[in-house]
């Protein structure tokens, strides 16, 4: 059986689409560019859905992670002027990282449905917050956040630059979730689906598979909101609202929640879809993406990178393995 | 209704003490009651002179105490190789490690060692639901093993298994539990089986101890076989 976090199972695909994301950009017109900045930040934060999926744990408020990381920003910008993507990346991921050590403390007592809508529960709080406590946050009005610098050099959130640091990060976090995976906690993470009665009689225990989960998920989500905040310029309550949440699940549905290559290529065409359905169906395009996840869940619960592996036995006459569930 | 009532029980380094008796005469209570899974109401608990009748079954787990289950508890949607390695990391207390891989030195050959020594290893690579019934108590017992106990307790590890298999199955742990010396306890509704296997027997009814000694004997007693077959 080859494992999803295996290297060797990386495809061909996988490295070709690599060096497309790489080579191909500066040759496309601005607004590609924009949603595929989109579709990194978007992916970074799925990959901590996705992370936790993997361990059977769902959640409708990853959001909160999101905003809180996007916030951080935010608040640095406003009161200390700061703009600087090599401090505030850090602290988006700090800022995740201690919101999961404290909500993570209440989730990791808890499993399935509860997990779910506890999450939820938390993310509309923040978001409940952001919207009352307009002289901090500036309410519903949210707050502008310009245009990032790398070391002190300006870096527009729709430039190649900014691209590229998205790019970058998206590479960083790809390899913090394969190393997480390929390690006993990621091991033993994916042993929580299986059985938790046998991780307690090793040794092990499960609050604590969950609670370390959390925290990779939160802070991951964290970086995500950084990259969010200076992408779109402009950070709302939103952020942290069960829509956003929503969209990091259907994202994750979409690739196929187990793997690093499934959510990267759930985000891109995530991305592409909302693009081109709100510019055709402008009235309807929610429905759209309603009835993609519908065809998706009847006809494709391994998402679309199993449909990619099914193309690529075809063509190779191998069969990978699918690793899903 | 009592499960337990009034046992006192010693049980010596190594001994291999097979346990005996109906449906509901409190035998998996018991074991239950010592791996941490239920409390008693009253009474201790010692392994190796220290209390545990407190301890939940991860602390017991982290003090030698390892148990096999009655329907095998596996990681079902991992190969039978990555089970034991998951083992093998609790017990070095690397269950945290989130950046070095699993599988690597020196766990991957000690794991290999271990599905060799439980005959499993033709499957090391295949997932643990292609693994047949005797297997899948075989892996059982084989990454409680991995968890290098002291205290190995085993919850009927032939039941399932066909006719045929159980002595083979029974061979393979019993020689495996052998050369570890390690202390057993295991619940067995199989007579001919403990009558084998077992040095020691003891016989449960209702919760109570009804007989404790060397299996020949013990089994001939006309009240255990009416206690345990329910006629002489």
């Amino acid at each position: 059986m080859t494992h999803w976090m295996d290297w060797r199972a990386l495809p061909r695909a996988g490295v070709v689409a690599a060096a497309l994301l790489i080579l191909v950009p500066p040759f496309l017109p601005g607004w590609i560019l924009f949603v595929l900045t989109k579709a990194m930040f978007m992916f970074i934060a799925v990959m901590g859905v996705s992370v936790l999926l993997r361990g059977g744990l769902l959640t409708f408020g990853h959001a909160l992670y999101y905003a809180t990381g996007a916030y951080a920003v935010g608040f640095c910008i406003k009161w200390l002027g700061v703009r600087e993507l090599l401090f505030l990346i850090p602290l988006g991921a700090l800022a995740g990282f201690i919101m999961a050590a404290l909500v993570g403390i209440v989730m990791a007592r808890y499993r399935e449905v509860f997990f779910a809508m506890l999450n939820l529960a938390f993310s509309m709080m923040l978001f409940g917050a952001l919207l009352k406590l307009y002289w901090i946050t500036g309410g519903t009005d949210g707050l502008a956040i310009g245009t990032a610098t790398l070391a002190g050099i300006a870096l527009p959130g729709d430039s190649y630059g900014y691209y590229y640091f998205a790019l970058t990060m998206v590479g960083i976090v790809t390899l913090v979730v394969y190393r997480f995976m390929a390690s006993p906690a990621g091991y033993f993470l994916r042993a929580m689906y299986d059985n938790e009665i046998r991780i307690e009689y090793s040794g092990v225990a499960v609050r604590q598979v969950v609670y370390r989960t959390y925290l990779l998920a939160g802070t991951l989500g964290g970086v995500a909101g950084v990259l969010a905040a200076f992408t779109i310029g402009h950070i709302v309550p939103e952020d942290a609202f069960w829509i956003q949440s929503g969209e990091f699940v259907f994202v994750a549905l979409l690739g196929v929640f187990g793997g690093v290559p499934g959510p990267m290529l759930g985000a891109l065409v995530f991305e592409f879809l909302q693009t081109y359905a709100s510019k055709y169906f402008p009235l309807a395009w929610q429905m759209m993406m309603g009835i993609i996840m519908l065809l998706i869940i009847l006809f494709q619960p391994g998402g679309l990178w199993a449909i990619y592996q099914r193309i690529e036995a075809r063509i190779t006459g191998k069969d990978r393995g699918g690793d899903h569930h | 209704m009592v499960a337990a009532d009034d046992l006192n029980i010693d049980v010596e380094n190594g001994e291999l003490v097979g346990i005996v008796g109906a449906n509901g005469s409190g035998k998996t209570t018991f074991l239950n009651l010592i791996t941490g899974y239920l409390k008693p109401e009253s009474g201790r608990i010692l392994v190796m002179g220290q209390d545990t009748t407190d301890l939940a079954p991860r602390e017991l787990a982290k003090r030698g105490v390892a148990r096999s289950f009655q329907i095998p508890q596996l990681y079902t949607n991992m190969t039978v190789l990555e089970g034991v390695l998951l083992s093998l990391a609790a017990t070095a207390g690397e269950s945290s490690n989130f950046w070095r891989p699993l599988h690597r030195d020196p766990w991957e050959p000690e794991a290999w060692e271990i599905l060799n020594r439980f005959g499993l290893e033709s499957y090391a690579n295949r997932p643990v639901s292609e693994l047949p019934e005797g297997g899948r108590k075989l892996l059982d017992i084989a990454l409680s093993f991995a968890l290098k106990p002291t205290l190995l307790v085993m919850d009927e590890p032939t039941s399932g298994v066909s006719i045929e298999d159980k002595f083979q199955v029974m061979d393979t742990l019993i020689a495996v539990l052998r050369e570890g010396d390690i202390t057993t306890i295991f619940v067995e509704h199989d007579m001919d089986v403990v009558q084998r296997y077992g040095k020691r027997v003891l016989v449960f009814d209702t919760g109570r101890v009804v007989a404790d000694g060397e299996p020949e004997s013990v089994l001939a007693q006309p009240e255990v076989r009416r206690a345990v077959l329910g006629h002489e």
